[in-house]
């Protein structure tokens, strides 16, 4: 079986970000970029499928300018086997990912794509389904757990009432939860090893996918500072500030 | 903070790969549990083999024994980034055999190395080096444990002192005279723990508690002469060269300690609010952390440079000697400074610059006291 894992370049998630003066966007300038964390998941996913001996390859996918092949190059050193870089200056929207994402499957023939639930600069959560649905495939979203057996795949998802299990046809696409595993560490072996594997590199055009914007951003903001709470002295005077002041009872 | 996007003639995207690991590491499994370790005078041993997992024990080594080829900045940014943890005792301990084994893995035998090298490198034996004694450090060669020849074995008698990893090692790589007075006479002999007549005793220290500094006793301890590291009398020149290496780690940790001493008092300067505002916009605080910058920036180039300088061939001998007292008395200024920005904050036990300003004198006296680095580099320098 093969793996195909969605990996993204996004502002690393210890960064404390700031929205440009201008308002078209944040301010990514000498800003540390890493892996999205949902995507490391998906990364650890496949390798644990392969170390059980049901995948054979793992092929990591990062679509984005030129320094997403660091990207590639971190879920290499995890321990995926190759890579694909599709290059292109152009903001992307879910949809266009998706198509991309579509258009390498028809080429590479996956059994599993894995893509993490969403991005940690965007929180957009729609790419995953997006391609199920461009694939005609069956999805397994907020993944906690996977299991592989017969063709077929049980996925546990983290659902508002609980835990949802389903069971799932191969080929599937699965987005990636928090709880579903750790991500490991790349050794310094696996970093001296990925320098060797290859990255294919291709461009949206190549993949007959139309990147032209559908969405339009008109101003970027920061979200309203909070404001100072205030100390109540006691019960009837927290009840009198509600009634009185916040009008909410 | 070490910048993130540094454009460096040194470091390549391998390196960072191998920085974001270590970083994570001590991040997830050190910075938690450090203060606790300290306490505890200890920290588990599995913390070895975790380390030898990510590779962080064998850079350098030969891959045939387990190790893995890779140049010396590796080293460099695993000692800035352990350093972050601000706990000197577990670098200390955790990294013992970087200078208990690379005589071994430069001119042992290849039975030593093959026995020696792969459970220390995959983190299942730990290794230390003993060459000071209660009678004296930096003056090597007039150490008093002797070793001498009887049959196929030497029968070594004698003391060593502030050994590192001294407690729990299972091999010492130890410092012995085997022939006449003077650095002729000095071999290195590997001892295993369980040798009868050598025992140890833990020792109290004023910083790197974490580590099992011991005192060790020989007391007619036979070893057999296959455990010769080299050719016996040759020990002198092997002990001074990996010096070099020992001062250079040292340097690149007491300015990861300094770095750490800077970025905690910078957040603290920015979260602690006095008289009205942040106790960062006061001109005198600021100036203390430039001061900090300006010295640890420049410790860091020279380090750098000399590494390179190194990997090139170049003797380098006088340059470590004076990087080594500026990196450990940068540290000991940069502790100094960050503890009187942290006020009473930082005097409390358990906070990171509170245990590197307990480790500045341990760096600064460990490996080579400031004082005779600085006569050696005047000697090397034709003074």
């Amino acid at each position: 079986m093969k793996v195909l894992v969605a990996v993204k370049r996004v502002v690393d998630y210890n960064v404390k970000i700031r929205v440009k003066a201008d308002q078209t966007g944040v301010d990514l300038n000498n800003v540390k970029m890493s892996m999205n964390p949902f995507d490391e998941i998906g990364v650890e996913e496949a390798l644990r499928m392969k170390e059980a001996g049901s995948v054979e390859e793992i092929v990591a996918v990062s679509i984005g300018v030129q320094q997403c092949q660091e990207t590639i190059r971190t879920a290499l050193a995890m321990g995926a086997d190759r890579g694909i870089l599709v290059k292109t200056e152009q903001e992307l929207e879910p949809l266009h990912v998706a198509k991309i994402m579509a258009a390498l499957i028809a080429e590479e023939q996956p059994d599993v794509v894995i893509l993490g639930k969403q991005a940690i600069d965007d929180d957009c959560n729609q790419t995953g389904q997006m391609l199920a649905a461009l694939m005609d495939w069956p999805q397994g979203t907020f993944a906690s757990k996977i299991e592989l057996a017969d063709g077929k795949a049980n996925v546990t998802r983290e659902v508002d009432g609980g835990l949802q299990t389903l069971t799932l046809d191969l080929p599937m696409v699965v987005t990636t939860d928090l709880r579903l595993n750790e991500p490991r560490y790349a050794s310094l072996p696996n970093i001296m090893k990925a320098k060797k594997k290859p990255i294919d590199e291709k461009t949206p055009e190549e993949l007959g996918v139309d990147t032209a914007p559908r969405l339009t951003t008109l101003k970027v903001e920061d979200p309203p500072a909070r404001q100072a709470g205030v100390k109540v002295e006691d019960v009837a005077d927290l009840v009198d500030k509600l009634r009185n002041e916040a009008g909410v009872i | 903070m070490i910048p993130n996007q540094k454009q460096s003639p040194y470091y390549t995207d391998e390196h960072e790969a191998f920085r974001a690991t270590v970083r994570r590491f001590v991040e997830r499994e050190v910075e938690p549990y450090v203060a606790e370790w300290d306490e505890a005078e200890e920290f588990p041993r599995e913390m070895y083999k975790k380390a030898s997992e990510l590779g962080l024990l064998q850079l350098g080594y030969p891959e045939e024994y387990g190790g893995i080829a890779c140049d010396r900045f590796y080293g460099i940014i695993l000692s800035q980034e352990l350093a972050r943890a601000g706990c000197g005792g577990l670098s200390a301990s955790l990294m013992s055999h970087t200078i208990g084994t690379p005589h071994l893995s430069m001119f042992g035998s290849d039975e030593l190395k093959a026995r020696v090298l792969p459970p220390v490198l995959a983190g299942e034996k730990i290794a230390a080096l003993a060459v000071t004694e209660p009678s004296g450090g930096s003056d090597v060669a007039a150490l008093k444990t002797t070793a001498r020849r009887d049959g196929d074995d030497y029968v070594v008698n004698g003391q060593k002192m502030f050994i590192t990893s001294g407690f729990r090692a299972d091999f010492y790589t130890v410092a012995v005279r085997t022939g006449g007075p003077g650095l002729g006479g000095i071999s290195l002999l590997l001892i295993e723990r369980d040798r009868p007549g050598f025992d140890r005793t833990k020792l109290k220290k004023m910083g790197w508690w974490a580590s099992d500094t011991a005192a060790l006793y020989f007391d007619d301890v036979r070893v057999p002469t296959a455990n010769l590291i080299g050719e016996e009398n040759q020990g002198f020149k092997a002990i001074m060269h990996n010096f070099n290496y020992e001062r250079l780690g040292m340097a690149a940790s007491a300015l990861g300690y300094a770095q750490t001493c800077l970025d905690e008092a910078s957040a603290y300067g920015r979260e602690r609010h006095t008289f009205g505002k942040p106790l960062i916009e006061n001109q005198v605080i600021r100036h203390k952390l430039v001061d900090m910058a300006m010295r640890i920036n420049s410790g860091v180039a020279y380090l750098e440079d000399l590494t390179w300088r190194d990997m090139q061939g170049e003797r380098i001998v006088a340059d470590v000697c004076m990087l080594k007292v500026h990196a450990t008395s940068t540290m000991e200024f940069c502790a100094n400074e960050a503890m009187q920005i942290l006020g009473g904050a930082g005097y409390m036990r358990g906070g990171k610059v509170e245990r590197i300003y307990r480790e500045t004198k341990v760096m600064a006296i460990g490996g080579g006291s400031a004082e005779i680095m600085k006569d050696l580099a005047a000697r090397q320098m034709g003074l």
